[in-house]
């Protein structure tokens, strides 16, 4: 299919393009930016003025629930949820049941992404073994089966040392281990940010400490061993500041942080609100302020969803009884332009962060308009205002925050290598 | 800082209005939930209902008709015999009808939610839920998710609050001193885990207490407690001086596990009251516990026994308090 995109204003990071111009597609790929190729006779025109187009998003982590979970969603509604949202690539964390750490998994997963049509699926492999933190897993089939990267999520690692051999043999492969930086000792049994909201409601502390002496210990085996390697999900200002540090000192490290942390903190937690129960924790105002000026500086080069659906019942409980996490993927859009509107970032660095930036960390071709490369494109309105969760509300969990809340920015269309996988006007 | 769900919000990334689930639209008390977000016209409401249901122990028929036809359940997720005794003997005394449930023995053992066995007793046409549970939060996720005619009381939730526990403190402070302005409090011991520690900052604050004084080593005291309002001490001779009332925390034996604590017998010797210790204080200190104690661990047999405590008089007062707090919620609308 043919198809042409006239009259937006496009935006791709990757190649400093932001210019009002037509984006031509053919054959799944990009075609060509500005002048109408000669003799090009479109099947499609799509009229996008006062939109942005721009390369599809990617995400570095989202929980797809399947296998395993799919009471809580499935590959389906996930991948609709992401597509309707401007999302053409989606990391899935290895915390399916069973875990990735097979190469069958992960061809599982993809396969059943590939038959869902909606956007591409980059399986996470396990670190270790059943992420259990003992063994290391089958890495090099892991690679072969698809998987840019390995991971150990939350889960505990045994030892320093079975760290430090995962971070070698990942190495070997060239893979990338993502790190979600929690010493295990210090945040046993704590559910929100150890600090004056913890000691108000009684509810035991996860303190900053068990964020900051994983980051030490991880990169000092990252400078030993040079792996390439990158800190998912940061939630504090010092660990953010001790990754821009070893960054300056040329230490090959990356890290995102989760839409949800760039606006809420601790203080969102008053009253239980369940639905502000994450991992890891909201913290404090100047967590909050000091993880945005590391998003505006660059050192963390992208944003995620860390989308975690759930199933209403996981949040009606007492407050440590529910299950943490934010089903995010649809908010993730309007809280990026909020940070715009707010002058944290330009709008063409906040959409670095959501395609160039995970894309050059992970290493894969996306993220970007360059002629001849798949076209994903995401169209969206950046006045559009709407409720969240709402008629249009995809993800099979409705476990956010922000529901209720009235949103500005929303995607029209998603292309996914030239295809058209999302419409909101059909 | 407000008590309630963040429930309001404008524009994405925004921060809602805190709802005060404790007061109803005329600003009365519909749940007691917490001590923190009351006001001082309330507790001391409180305080004076307490002071006129005290006489009904000493009649000969122990009774007074207010809760006459109501429905109270004892919701008990965690064991407790004063308080449990307690409760259940203020909701007779108000002649209202109760009924024990001990959770720990019952159906969430078999796997039913917390939520399905609020929806089962609401389904009973039950008024009041009286509220113990191990987890923070546990009453206000009750009170948030309960029919709107049904009140709720926490009887003590996790580290939280202990709001009953608290008033019959201050309660028993009001009877022994007139004003509290000029009174210097030391709360000592485990804090950390003190539900009843929490709940009397906020009430001893809101009276407005001259000073409230936290004494513990670093590992009982949670991070930043500082903001709630206190200042803390570490030396336990430091920590009593000029002091007027001592109230002792109970401390688990669970602690030394925890890598919290060497032993009970480190324990005492810095942190134990003992006559002598109690000398640093003012000389008509008095000395409280809200029980169960450990004689030896955080208090001397001597002191607990001694003419300073006021321990016994706190259990006593303890129907009166929840006496005055199952009747304000519950008449509400109704006066």
């Amino acid at each position: 299919m043919r198809i042409a995109i006239e009259n937006g204003r496009v935006i791709d990071p990757a190649n400093q393009v932001d210019l009002q111009a037509s984006l031509y597609i053919a054959g799944g790929r990009v075609l060509a930016l500005g002048a109408k190729p000669e003799g090009f006779e479109a099947d499609r025109v799509i009229d996008a003025s006062g939109q942005i187009v721009c390369p599809g998003f990617v995400d570095m982590s989202t929980h797809l629930r399947e296998p395993g979970q799919e009471h809580k969603a499935t590959i389906v509604s996930e991948t609709k949820a992401a597509v309707s949202a401007g999302f053409t690539t989606l990391c899935c964390t290895p915390s399916t049941a069973p875990v990735i750490d097979t190469p069958a998994v992960a061809n599982l997963i993809q396969e059943r992404a590939q038959l869902a049509g909606n956007c591409t699926v980059l399986p996470i492999g396990s670190l270790t073994k059943g992420l259990a933190g003992e063994s290391l897993s089958e890495m090099g089939a892991l690679q072969e089966a698809g998987c840019l990267a390995v991971s150990n999520v939350d889960r505990a690692i045994k030892s320093t040392l079975v760290l430090r051999r995962a971070m070698e043999y990942a190495a070997t492969y060239d893979l990338l281990v993502i790190i979600r930086p929690e010493d295990q000792g210090l945040s046993e049994g704590g559910f929100v940010h150890e600090g004056a909201v913890s000691a108000r409601l009684g509810l035991p502390g996860i303190p900053d400490i068990a964020e900051t002496t994983a980051v030490a210990q991880a990169l000092e085996l990252i400078r030993h061993t040079g792996v390439r390697a990158h800190f998912g999900q940061l939630s504090s200002l010092k660990a953010a500041r001790m990754v821009a540090r070893a960054q300056h000192e040329g230490v090959p490290v990356s890290a995102d942080v989760s839409a949800h942390q760039l606006f809420l903190s601790e203080l969102d937690i008053s009253g239980y609100n369940a639905q502000c129960n994450v991992r890891p924790p909201l913290r404090t105002e100047s967590d909050r302020e000091g993880l945005r000026a590391a998003v505006a500086e660059g050192v963390i080069g992208a944003i995620c969803s860390d989308h975690q659906p759930h199933e209403v019942d996981a949040k009606l409980d007492v407050f440590q009884s529910t299950e943490p996490g934010i089903a995010g993927l649809e908010t993730v859009l309007p809280l990026l332009l909020k940070l715009v509107d707010e002058g944290i970032l330009s709008l063409n660095e906040a959409l670095a962060r959501m395609t160039a930036g995970p894309a050059s960390i992970l290493g894969f071709e996306c993220g970007q308009l360059n002629r001849g490369s798949p076209a994903d494109v995401t169209i969206f309105d950046p006045k559009k205002q709407w409720q969240v969760g709402d008629a249009s509300w995809l993800s099979a969990g409705r476990n956010n925050p922000f529901i209720g809340q009235t949103a500005t920015g929303q995607v029209t269309l998603t292309l996914r290598s030239g295809q058209i996988v999302f419409d909101r006007n059909s | 800082m407000n008590i309630g769900a963040v429930r309001t919000f404008p524009e994405i990334g925004g921060h809602g209005t805190p709802v005060d689930l404790q007061l109803d639209a005329e600003g009365k008390l519909k749940h007691f939930l917490s001590i923190e977000g009351l006001s001082r016209s309330i507790l001391t409401e409180i305080m004076d209902r307490a002071e006129s249901f005290s006489s009904v122990a000493e009649q000969q028929v122990k009774k007074v008709p207010l809760l006459r036809g109501k429905t109270i359940v004892n919701l008990f997720f965690e064991n407790s015999t004063r308080t449990r005794t307690t409760f259940e003997l203020a909701a007779k005394r108000l002649s209202a009808d109760v009924l024990n449930i001990n959770i720990a023995t019952s159906a969430t053992s078999k796997g039913e939610s917390l939520l399905d066995t609020v929806r089962n007793l609401e389904a009973m046409n039950v008024d009041m839920f009286v509220v113990r549970h191990a987890m923070s939060g546990a009453a206000h996720f009750i009170a948030e998710q309960a029919a709107p005619h049904i009140s709720v009381v926490n009887a003590g939730d996790g580290r939280h609050s202990h709001p009953t526990q608290a008033m019959l403190d201050m309660f028993t402070i009001r009877q022994m001193k007139s004003d509290f302005s000029q009174l210097k409090v030391a709360i000592v011991g485990d804090v950390r885990y003190s539900r009843v520690a929490r709940a009397q900052v906020h009430a001893l604050n809101i009276l407005g207490a001259e000073e409230v004084r936290l004494v513990a080593p670093i590992t009982l005291l949670p991070d930043e407690i500082e903001s709630l309002g206190v200042t803390v001490c570490h030396d336990m001779d430091e920590g009593l001086a000029d002091i007027d009332v001592v109230i002792m925390l109970r401390l688990q034996r669970e602690r030394m596990k925890g890598a919290l604590l060497p032993s009970e017998h480190e324990y005492f010797n810095f942190y134990g009251l003992t006559e002598k210790r109690l000398s640093q204080a003012k000389s008509d200190v008095i000395v409280m516990h809200p029980g169960p104690i450990n004689r030896g661990v955080e208090i001397d047999s001597a002191v607990a026994d001694g003419d300073r405590s006021v321990i016994l008089q706190q259990v006593t007062n303890g129907i009166a308090i929840r006496m005055a707090v199952m009747s304000m919620a519950m008449q509400r609308g109704e006066g």
